[in-house]
């Protein structure tokens, strides 16, 4: 889970990492307020995730909190990366001396964390290796050893201020820890006229992995408010990601739906450019009730013109699949919305003679069962065109 | 002799007791797999379906021979569990469990190194191993296909099981499912460097997804060091940027870890990619008829 700006300079607050004074708005009178609270000059800035907020103008100085008032009402409703900005963070304006670049992030090639640091801060990390490259000081840190005092010194040691820099990795670092975090970035992380070095920006990715351990990470997530079928899907506990097509797919296990959607793309080129409208993963040893719910939340979906369940049972066995097939007819029949679109299905595996019986006994309408993931794929492609 | 399982593995199952780690411990049994205890600290010199349960890793090895765990254990007991795995020097810990803090991988990972590599951790979040008619540690259903002399390694469960039932009329030497995790302990590179070396296996067949530079990787290694014809498959070109499609790793981030950058630098090396899994069985086809 990404974090926005706010959330990750509340985080690094909590774990004593320097922040500038500041409040979240959500409308024009509210950063005037939040401005006015602060006193003083401040910066108005979109909280969307994703980055190139700047260069949008979606970070924008304000001298009073008229001005505030006023740049907030430019930047909230704005439309950055197909981002909408709901949300301003109102920030103290700080008198910059120098920017730099930290973060602390997993390495997923050597398998280990990596700090990286840079004393040519403010721009993206991509620009800095590119226009910097032998001022860019790449660390791996050992995760059973941790970062130590020296370490951090030691990446620390091409900035005007040492000492102080490797205050605020060691506090970087620890928060990465305490959070279960697979990215923290402070880009760029200041000096000020006055010589105080403060987190200007965050950037953190948190594990979901790790959720079990930090119950306070879910009030950070907001990300199934952005699609009503995916905020459905996530209370059921169904992994889903909605996308732009109209075959809708289920299947189990991640790796064999991801194969079906792009199966399902590349018979789609044949029938009017048919795409997937979704990913839904059952999951191992899926009952026929996850099969319903899932199903369920599929058709719910007005975008789906057919659907295509693919499974092979390893653990999951074909049978209760079948029977969740026709348990979620039944459902959505005496709820009075009797299914109307092509369902193509597709059984191997554990109990898949049985599945298919199921399925064939019951005639249930407009469900068809396919031998091959290839054939299905086409039916419903071709049904969706 | 196929790759790290065979029929003299010893086998011990950390979890044994709870109803997963039971659950698949008989099926392991029902697939000839010598399995000879488990372990739970908690239920030490009791028994589950006549196999002793030990109070950890070391004594269990020292009881009964063990060369082979697998953990069933749940996410939060995980990282305990395979350090304790490590630290006794058990030479194979499989490890099935889904939802590991990545932390917790990094960490067990890099004790493993510091071990000096006496243990290979396979996984997490993966099916773990089998080589058809001899040993199954983990859950691939030993149902669907027989020994044979494909290799095949994959991050996906449920695609390996595709894979083995298309092409069940070969078998495999061995199935290794290494997971879908950003930090996994078994790689491509190692299951393609054992394969390369193995008398059993003729062709090897390689599964990735989005995510990571792992297939990168591999495509490097294969262009170096293999002689024998490896075939692959990609999973996730539809996939959106910035979205975890279902396992923890496959997720792309940028421009970075896309399925078509995964396929060019596969083909690059002369490693044929199927655009379907029924194509890819079909091209692995081609190397035993």
């Amino acid at each position: 889970m990404d974090l926005y700006e706010f959330q990750a300079k509340d985080l690094f607050a909590k774990h004593g990492v320097p922040v500038l004074p500041g409040a979240v708005a959500q409308t024009p009178a509210l950063a005037e307020e939040a401005a006015a609270a602060l006193g003083g000059p401040v910066v108005v800035k979109a909280q969307v995730k994703t980055g190139g907020r700047g260069k949008a103008g979606g970070v924008k100085p304000a001298p009073d909190p008229a001005a505030a008032h006023d740049r907030a009402g430019d930047i909230l409703g704005m439309d950055i990366k197909g981002h909408t900005v709901h949300r301003v963070l109102v920030l103290a304006a700080a008198d910059i001396a120098a920017e730099y670049y930290v973060s602390f992030l997993l390495d997923r090639t050597r398998r280990t964390f990596l700090a990286m640091a840079s004393v040519h801060g403010g721009m993206e990390i991509e620009e800095v290796a590119a226009t910097h490259p032998d001022a860019l000081v790449r660390v791996p840190v050992d995760p059973l050893a941790g970062l130590t005092r020296e370490a951090a010194l030691g990446i620390a040691a091409a900035f005007p201020q040492p000492e102080r820099v490797a205050d605020v990795l060691l506090r970087l670092w620890a928060a990465f820890v305490a959070e279960d975090a697979t990215l923290v970035e402070v880009n760029p992380l200041a000096r000020t006229a006055s010589g105080e070095i403060v987190a200007l920006d965050g950037k953190v990715t948190l594990d979901d992995n790790a959720r079990f351990r930090h119950p306070d990470h879910a009030a950070l997530d907001d990300s199934a408010a952005a699609d009503p079928v995916e905020a459905r899907a996530r209370e059921r506990g169904l992994n889903y990601v909605k996308l732009d097509g109209g075959v809708g797919v289920i299947g189990n296990g991640a790796g064999l739906v991801m194969s079906t959607l792009d199966v399902v793309a590349h018979a789609g080129e044949r029938f009017g450019g048919a795409r997937p409208a979704n990913f839904l993963d059952i999951g191992g040893g899926a009952s026929a009730e996850v099969m319903a719910d899932g199903l369920d939340i599929v058709l719910a979906d007005p975008d789906v013109r057919s659907v295509l369940v693919n499974v092979f049972g390893g653990i999951t066995a074909c049978d209760a699949v079948a029977d969740g097939i026709v348990r979620a007819f039944a459902l959505l029949a005496e709820r009075g919305e009797p299914v109307g679109k092509p369902v193509v299905v597709r059984l191997d595996g554990n109990n898949a003679v049985r599945g298919r019986d199921i399925l064939r006994t019951a005639a249930l309408p407009g469900v068809r069962l396919v031998d091959t993931m290839d054939e299905a794929a086409s039916l419903a492609a071709s049904l969706a065109s | 002799m196929s790759i790290f399982v065979n029929r003299n593995s010893r086998v011990i199952v950390q979890g044994m007791t709870g109803s997963e780690g039971r659950r698949h411990t008989a099926r392991m049994v029902a697939a000839g797999t010598t399995v000879v205890g488990g372990v739970n600290p908690r239920k030490a010199g009791s028994t589950v379906d006549g196999l002793p349960v030990f109070g950890g890793v070391a004594e269990a090895m020292k009881e009964t021979g063990a060369d082979t765990t697998v953990s069933f254990v749940p996410p939060a007991f995980t990282k305990d569990a395979v350090l304790e795995a490590i630290d006794a020097g058990i030479g194979l810990a499989v490890v099935i469990t889904e939802g590991v803090p990545v932390h917790d991988t990094a960490a067990f990972r890099a004790r493993a190194v510091a071990a000096g590599n006496r243990t290979r951790v396979i996984g997490p979040n993966c099916p773990g191993v089998i080589s058809p008619g001899a040993c199954n540690v983990g859950i691939i259903p030993a149902d669907i296909t027989g020994p044979g002399r494909i290799g095949l390694v994959s991050k996906s469960g449920t695609l390996t099981y595709q894979l083995m039932h298309e092409l069940r009329e070969f078998g495999f030497s061995t199935c290794v499912g290494i997971g879908g995790d950003p930090v996994i302990g078994t790689t491509h590179i190692d299951c393609l460097e054992e394969f390369e070396k193995d008398q059993e296996t003729d062709v090897i067949v390689m599964i990735g997804e989005i995510g990571g530079d792992a297939e990168e990787r591999a495509a490097a290694y294969v262009r170096e060091r293999c002689t024998k014809p490896v075939v692959a498959y990609v999973a996730g070109f539809t996939a959106p940027e910035g979205k975890t499609m279902g396992h923890a790793g496959a997720i792309v981030s940028g421009s970075a870890g896309t399925a078509a950058a995964k396929k060019e630098a596969l083909e690059a090396a002369g490693v044929r990619v199927g655009r379907t899994p029924t194509e890819t069985a079909a091209l692995v086809r081609e190397h035993l008829t």
